[in-house]
């Protein structure tokens, strides 16, 4: 008997944090153009202490380009596995990830929505910035509740019947955002957009949306732990946790709703990226075990980790040309899927 | 001066839980006539008390008991432990009062048994609080007192049945409550472990003074354990006291639908014994 402590907790978080670091660190000095580990520190030493412009073309890739890309791959991995590991516990199902539920591509359609309207309104600069991130939050909270609804026979949410409804909802809300860019398109770009659909970091964001992005996941993320030990009732079902003293209806609406931020804020920025949300909580728990008290911050960190280190691989795998990052974690995440659904985990 | 004298033997007389008069209507839509009803049903139970409620399926005996927990509002009437209606409690304060052992559901992921014990201590501790000693040494007592404490480092999916139903009463135990519900707690159980959870039950009731209401198919088990007997029969409460007042033959012969014989016992209690149809 071992009970978890704050201790165990911080530990275990400072030895992810490290692996997070080391990682960032490779990201950094791999890509196209090549980057010496000596050059790396002193740029980062450069910019940490003296705020002194950096002038080198290696510098500018290093610090404005690549520093950028891995902190929203930071913020999105992290995200992403936040909401997996919250989504699981909710709907009682360790398959349940936001891209399998359909979550992504109903943000995605929002995201999109939202993209074609902005030209026709007049909206003030604060709002506009916004926009896109609040429609990918509807978009992902009206199809979980969609799924969420379909997902139930005769009352009771049916673990199988609920991923089929996400998947069937994942490639429906697909069609309609195929059909919606092949008619309004024309005066886009249609490769950026397949390319932001199928997960994309290498959008520069503004710096509004960058604060939002940060607050936004530290807020979501926050709410959600702390209904980290209702969670673990939670997974008992529901009429259990009622019993044991858990306010069932309250934690279900506000994770439901922080899980749809974090899946809107995640996929407004960089597309629908898969299976991060159901590979990093899996791993965690077989290393951490199972209470959200330790798997909601490992997770977060796990899912850093994952997305910083696939994106990496993107770039480099087939330079100077890219894939999206999403190709990357869909190789990875599918197989993974398919071993734990022939396991009867489910 | 034997008005000053408290009478500490009497405090557990009081009546602790008290149903009064709770209806209850189920349909699946409004504007049609209900599928189950449960005609208003009263009975009184003290402290130490064991009342099990029998009845064929579909009789309404879970659907009383979800009243009793307070997780369901009654139609009518209500429900009362030591004065509180239990349906306006927080589900907080209801746990740390009542705790419900229920026909088992599959963990999703694996736990090991002291941890499963230890969510009975979640309603008396924040959600980002940790465990204290004071709660392990709860958790510990809990499975010490239904003979699990060997179990405690066990995985809950590589228990036997009847291990595992002792380590959900544990977590109930844990809960700290004065009312002990069980739904059905002897289903899938061997007869000896049926009665090794029984026995344990009155023993709890005994020195705890839990008062607990269990549901059960089981007749003999219930007239052997039940200080009273609640018989339920198509939503409506037949008859309610002690086991040989409700155990007659013509009465339970009509409610189960079957032939019966009853005999008493020379403890008082009546067995009741199933005859072969003709």
């Amino acid at each position: 008997m071992r009970p978890l402590t704050f201790t165990r907790l911080v530990m275990n978080c400072f030895y992810l944090a490290v692996v997070l670091f080391v990682v960032m660190v490779i990201a950094l000095k791999l890509g196209a153009v090549p980057v010496s580990l000596y050059g790396l520190a002193a740029d980062l030493l450069q910019v940490l202490f003296h705020r002194t412009a950096l002038s080198s073309n290696y510098d500018l890739i290093v610090i404005d380009i690549r520093l950028p890309r891995i902190l929203l791959g930071i913020v999105v991995g992290a995200s992403l596995s936040v909401a997996g590991t919250a989504f699981q516990a909710l709907l009682r199902n360790p398959l349940a990830d936001p891209y399998i539920l359909g979550a992504s591509s109903g943000a995605s359609l929002g995201a999109i929505l939202t993209l074609i309207v902005q030209p026709y309104i007049a909206l003030p600069l604060a709002i506009s910035v916004v926009f896109t991130p609040v429609g990918a939050f509807f978009g992902a909270a009206a199809t979980i509740a969609a799924v969420y609804f379909l997902g139930r026979r005769e009352g009771l949410l049916d673990s199988n019947t609920l991923l089929l409804s996400g998947i069937v909802s994942g490639s429906f809300l697909s069609a309609i955002i195929m059909f919606l860019i092949s008619t309004l398109a024309g005066r886009g770009d249609l490769h950026g957009i397949l390319f932001w659909l199928m997960g994309d970091l290498s959008t520069t964001l503004q710096p509004t949306l960058r604060w939002v992005l940060g607050v936004g996941f530290l807020i979501a993320s926050g709410v959600i732990y702390s209904t980290a030990s209702d969670l673990n009732l939670m997974l008992n079902g529901e009429k259990e946790a009622m019993h044991l003293g858990v306010d069932v209806p309250r934690v279900r609406l506000v994770v439901y709703i922080a899980a749809s931020i974090l899946t809107g804020l995640a996929v407004s920025v960089s597309g629908a990226i898969g299976y991060v949300g159901l590979l990093v909580p899996h791993v965690m728990r077989i290393i951490f075990g199972s209470d959200h008290r330790i798997l909601i911050p490992t997770s977060a960190f796990g899912g850093a980790i994952a997305v910083v280190l696939a994106d990496t691989l993107a770039r480099t795998v087939v330079a100077p040309s890219e894939l999206p990052v999403g190709a990357m974690t869909a190789l990875a995440g599918a197989p993974l899927f398919i071993y734990l659904l022939r396991r009867k985990f489910a | 001066m034997p008005s000053l004298s408290p009478q500490p033997a009497n405090r557990s007389q009081e009546v602790r839980l008290s149903v009064e008069q709770v209806s209850y209507a189920y349909s699946p839509n409004p504007s049609q006539a209900p599928l189950f009803t449960l005609e208003a049903s009263s009975f009184q139970a003290r402290a130490g008390e064991i009342v099990a409620i029998l009845g064929p399926n579909a009789s309404g005996k879970s659907t009383l008991l979800k009243l009793i927990a307070g997780t369901q509002p009654p139609l009518s009437g209500r429900v009362l432990l030591n004065g509180e209606t239990t349906f306006s409690m927080t589900p907080r304060v209801r746990a740390q009062r009542i705790a419900m052992v229920q026909q088992e559901s599959p963990l999703l992921f694996p736990t090991r048994a002291w941890e499963f014990v230890l969510q009975g201590r979640h309603a008396y501790g924040g959600s980002l609080q940790f465990e204290s000693a004071n709660d392990m040494t709860i958790a510990r007592n809990a499975l010490a007192q239904v003979t699990a404490a060997h179990l405690a480092d066990r995985w809950m999916d590589q228990v036997s049945g009847g291990e595992k139903q002792r380590i959900v009463l544990a977590r109930a135990l844990a809960q700290q409550p004065l009312l002990l519900l069980l739904d059905e707690p002897t289903l899938h159980l061997d007869i000896g472990a049926q009665v090794g959870l029984l026995d344990t039950l009155r023993k709890l009731a005994n020195e705890n003074r839990y008062t607990v209401v269990i549901v059960t198919h089981e007749l003999n088990l219930a007239a052997q354990y039940a200080d009273q007997i609640v018989l339920l029969h198509k939503g409506k409460s037949l008859r309610v006291g002690p086991p040989a007042a409700v155990y007659q033959r013509e009465l339970l012969e009509q409610v189960f639908q079957t032939p019966l014989a009853v005999e008493l016992e020379s403890s008082g209690r009546p067995r009741v014994t199933i005859l072969p149809s003709t």
